[in-house]
């Protein structure tokens, strides 16, 4: 028996779920450090390049199905209000309008938890949908959303976090404003303040941020006889499937969801969208394509945003450096439906403090709903736990790198597990050296105009991947060989890395692979691309797929050398008997078999019982304060990561720069901005919103501190999505406290706090 | 819109837009380029297709248009080039950048009617160029890329950059291609591959 079937529990994007799967029990010998393997590891292009350099992948937003109609959205102006009357006549009179979905002529599909309806005569925030249109242009479709004549009864509305926490009278929801309070203790609070030397209280704010990925979310949908062909720019093939086939009422076997390519999602796609939906309908209805487009403004205001967050702390130190006691009280908004901004895993998991107590509420705004963005929690839990530290070791006198080391944790300090693998403390010393760490002084140490600060931040994510991922191999009779998976590559390699895999166990070059994976419809099932779990998840697979594969090819070697299974060798993609006076190649092999395509599936193997598995890192940023315009440059980042094996290490450090990116708009430019007086969002372009130019980018250095992790897999690789932009903020904000000798405790670290806090300081 | 439109109404937000975006194009970018012709023309019917007649990628090409047609607009629609691709439609992020008269041209942001008798390089016209194909290669092999959403009008910018400035320093390609927004912060390579290609032209 090569197979089992078992639940498995995994955190993907600080959510526990429980899996039924199939795992793969083939033993297979570890890999060595990646300098003994002969592809992975190396430095090499994606094979998807061409493709995308040349323009001629296509995207989502670049299909176009025969006979497509288009579909829009006409959203609410309002972020809170009653539809009172519809009046669609004169839209539907216009030339082209082929059919409008509104509240009154559309089945109450469930949607935000059951909260709300894909059509909803209550309108909970500004961009929230009121009709649908489909027409034969796209024009047509937007002239008629000014056609259409909406009676609505403003509502009151809150759209600003604390005075929604305690607003008594203003309900987003007619049950209250608050979802999801938890509470989490360890040991006694009171006994460790009172072991504590000293005692600091503290607050920490961030902005909610917007994803922005450059793809906007959009799907072309069409009936295809009586299966539902989706082709959606999503990061979760098969939770589209099972999602829109739940919404639809429909077997989830009689809907396909394919995605080729997508222009990055960071979570905000990983949900299923209204518009495909909505697509689906009028698909059904009609026997036509739909295609739905978001555009900027709707993608800004309608799928999803990171959480803002009101981080309170209180913590407890012995005068040696010893955390006692760590107390936080966290709020942020998830919007206008229930969404989770818990923020607490940094500061639960990140050191060893014995006594701790949480409380974190979600606080419901009439703004758009929240969704995972890239390490949801993490990035927001870090900042305040990570300036925090700073704080303590200042308190102390102590370097701050020295005050983190004295509260290495070597267990998880929730579960009381050891790790698979932390190499923490080798990331620290990478990342130190790379910045010249040695230089690190005193916060406020310099008083020049321009003042250069060095600081720091730790990261701890999730990231081992887990079971239920399938890959299937298939080698047709002339030899060519093609992986299936169900997972999706968004801009991070997973096409490259597969090739790869398979690559190192056939020992044959990349160039013979064709990998087809975001296609629920010839691909076995792979998770989300979420958690940063894809490569730990399917590298797995697709080496345990490959190994069967060349099993395979030696079985039937030995029946074409008559000769013993054990006695054939395999090399370089040929098969050897065992006085080397026979030679077959793996064509030659695929030629003889009458089956004409051999089809494998290899599968992930389950994780390690009573072991936590997470990744771990550091980052180390050098800026730069103009204290006369407020302005911070940062100079240089160095990042050292524990995330197991290394599969390609030129996506990798690039995936990586991308996180530390995204990181530093996060600390210093990235924030929705809403204007309280009419509960409207005044960030809905990229001119207004703030990413990242190459202006803005500095020197980044990489070193990766593990080898691999020897317990969670065949490859034993750990993700890195998400693990890369964790500590960027907190690094630059405790960067820019040492530069001034004045703390920021808000995000984005924008040059009018930085006046200000300067100001208040003199 | 339709031709016959019963509201007789058109999206006058989009024109105006699109024409006062030219307006500036054409005074800030470079005088030369791209010229306002047949926009400020008042005899032009909004409601009425016009025939377009540029040059595409080598080739003449003729389509018939709407006055409010933006360049973007023509090549995904009319001419079904999906390689220009549509991310802010409001020139923010450089997405949609092709090549006008050799320069680097947000193209969301000109009026179709604009480009009459004048060259368009798209991503799809430069694989035939050496120019082309080495900049392509050094976006292949420096990973100047992740999602790959961005990366023809990145490629562009690089084009129209190493077209008027064959050995550009790092804070000229820096300049050149800040209007280039990419969300994955492929930003290192992108700038690499630049310098890469640069080298071998």
């Amino acid at each position: 028996m090569t197979r089992k079937l078992i639940k498995s529990v995994i955190n993907i994007e600080n959510k526990e779920h429980e899996f039924i799967g199939e795992v793969s029990l083939l033993e297979q010998e570890t890999w060595g450090k990646n300098d003994t393997l002969k592809i992975i590891g190396k430095e090499i292009s994606r094979i998807d390049a061409v493709d995308k350099i040349s323009g001629t992948a296509s995207y989502t937003s670049d299909i176009n199905l025969p006979g497509q109609l288009y579909g829009k959205f006409l959203r609410s102006p309002y972020p809170s209000a009653k539809i009172l009357k519809i009046d669609l006549s004169k839209a539907n009179a216009l030339k082209g309008v082929k059919h409008i979905l509104t509240y009154e002529n559309t089945a109450k599909y469930k949607w935000y938890y059951e909260t709300s309806f894909l059509l909803d005569p209550i309108v909970r925030y500004e961009g929230d949908e009121v009709a649908f249109v489909a027409a034969e242009s796209e024009e047509i479709a937007e002239e008629a959303l000014k056609l259409i004549s909406i009676e609505y009864a403003k509502l009151p509305f809150v759209v600003d976090t604390e005075k929604a926490s305690t607003e008594k009278n203003i309900k987003v929801h007619n049950w209250g404003n608050i979802v999801e309070p938890s509470e989490y203790k360890r040991g006694n609070i009171e006994t460790g303040f009172a072991d504590a030397d000293f005692t600091i209280e503290d607050e920490f704010r961030t902005s909610v941020v917007l994803h922005n990925p450059t793809e906007p979310h959009c799907s072309v949908v069409n009936w295809d006889n009586d299966e539902l062909v989706i082709y959606d720019s999503t990061q979760a093939v098969y939770q589209i499937r099972e999602l829109a086939a739940n919404a639809l009422g429909i077997e989830q076997e009689k809907v396909r969801v394919i995605k080729k390519y997508m222009g990055g999602g960071f979570g905000s796609k990983l949900d299923l969208g209204k518009y495909t939906i909505a697509a689906a309908i009028v698909s059904r209805e009609l026997k036509k394509p739909v295609k739905v487009v978001m555009d900027r403004k709707e993608q800004n205001l309608c799928v999803g945003n990171r959480p803002d967050s009101i981080q309170k702390f209180k913590v407890g130190i012995k005068k040696e450096g010893l955390l006692t006691a760590l107390q936080l009280n966290s709020m942020g908004t998830v919007g206008a439906f229930p969404e989770g901004a818990g923020l607490s895993w940094p500061a639960k998991t990140m050191y060893k403090c014995p006594n701790l107590l949480v409380n974190e509420k979600s606080i419901l705004t009439n703004a758009g709903a929240a969704r995972a963005f890239r390490a949801p929690g993490h990035v927001q839990g870090i900042f305040g736990l990570e300036s925090l530290m700073d704080e303590c070791a200042a308190k102390l006198n102590m370097n701050p790198l020295e005050f983190r080391l004295k509260n290495y944790t070597e267990v998880d300090p929730v579960s009381n597990q050891p790790y698979t693998s932390k190499k923490l403390k080798e990331a620290y010393k990478k990342a130190a050296d790379l910045i010249g760490w040695e230089d690190w002084k005193a916060a406020g140490s310099s008083k020049s105009v321009n003042r250069i600060g060095l600081g720091m931040a730790s990261q701890i994510w999730w990231g081992g991947g887990g079971p239920p991922a399938h890959a299937n191999i298939k080698l047709d009779k002339k030899g060519n060989i093609t992986i299936y998976s169900g997972t999706q590559d968004l801009g991070t390699g997973t096409y490259t890395f597969i090739a790869m895999v398979a690559s190192e166990v056939l020992q044959i070059p990349i160039e013979r692979f064709n990998v087809v994976i975001g296609d629920t419809k010839l691909c076995p099932y792979a998770p989300v691309s979420g958690g940063s779990m894809t490569a730990p998840s399917v590298s797995p697979a697709v080496r345990d797929a490959a190994e069967r594969l060349k099993e395979k090819l030696m079985d039937t070697a030995a029946i074409l050398f008559d000769e013993e299974k054990n006695s054939i060798k395999y090399s370089n993609g040929f098969c050897v008997n065992s006085d080397g006076s026979k030679k077959v190649s793996l064509s030659e092999i695929a030629g003889h078999l009458n089956e004409q395509d051999l089809l494998i599936k290899g599968s992930r193997n389950e994780n390690p019982k009573g072991y936590a598995i997470n990744t771990f890192g550091a980052q180390f940023a050098k800026v730069e304060v103009d204290t006369l315009t407020g302005k911070v440059t940062v100079l240089k980042i160095s990042a050292s990561y524990d995330i197991g094996r290394v599969l390609n290490k030129l996506t990798l450090d690039n995936q990586i720069r991308g996180g530390i990116i995204m990181g530093l708009g996060y600390a210093l430019m990235e924030e929705r901005i809403i204007d309280e007086n009419f509960g409207k969002v005044l960030t809905t372009n990229l001119h207004t919103y703030k990413i990242p130019t190459m202006m803005d980018i500095p020197e980044i250095v990489i070193e990766i501190a593990s080898d691999y992790d020897p317990m969670i897999s065949n490859t034993g690789v750990k993700g890195v999505g998400e693990p890369a932009i964790i500590p960027t903020a907190a690094a630059i904000a405790n960067a820019v406290n040492n530069a001034l000798g004045v703390r920021i405790k808000s995000l984005p670290i924008t040059p009018d706090k930085v006046l200000i806090a300067l100001y208040v300081s003199k | 819109m339709p031709e016959n439109n019963s509201t007789g109404k058109f999206s006058r937000r989009k024109f105006v837009k699109g024409f006062g975006a030219t307006v500036a194009g054409a005074v800030v970018l470079n005088p030369s380029i791209p010229k306002i012709t047949k926009s400020l023309q008042k005899k032009i019917k909004i409601s009425e297709k016009i025939k377009l007649n540029f040059n595409l990628n080598g080739k003449n090409v003729s389509t018939d248009i709407y006055p409010y047609n933006t360049l973007l607009e023509v090549l995904r629609k009319n001419m079904r080039l999906t390689g220009t691709k549509k991310t802010c439609n409001n020139g923010e992020c450089g997405g949609c950048t092709v090549i006008i008269n050799k320069q680097a041209i947000y193209s969301c942001h000109i009026l179709a009617m604009d480009i009459e008798g004048k060259d368009v390089l798209t991503i799809e016209g430069i694989g035939d160029m050496h120019a082309g194909e080495v900049i392509r290669k050094a976006f292949k092999d420096m990973d100047g890329l992740q999602c790959g959403f961005c990366t023809p009008g990145q490629v562009m910018s690089a084009y129209a950059l190493l077209l008027n400035n064959k050995k550009p320093s790092l804070d000229e390609i820096k300049t050149a291609m800040s209007g280039n927004l990419c969300r994955c912060g492929a930003y290192h390579n992108i700038s690499a591959s630049v310098i890469e290609a640069s080298n071998k032209l």
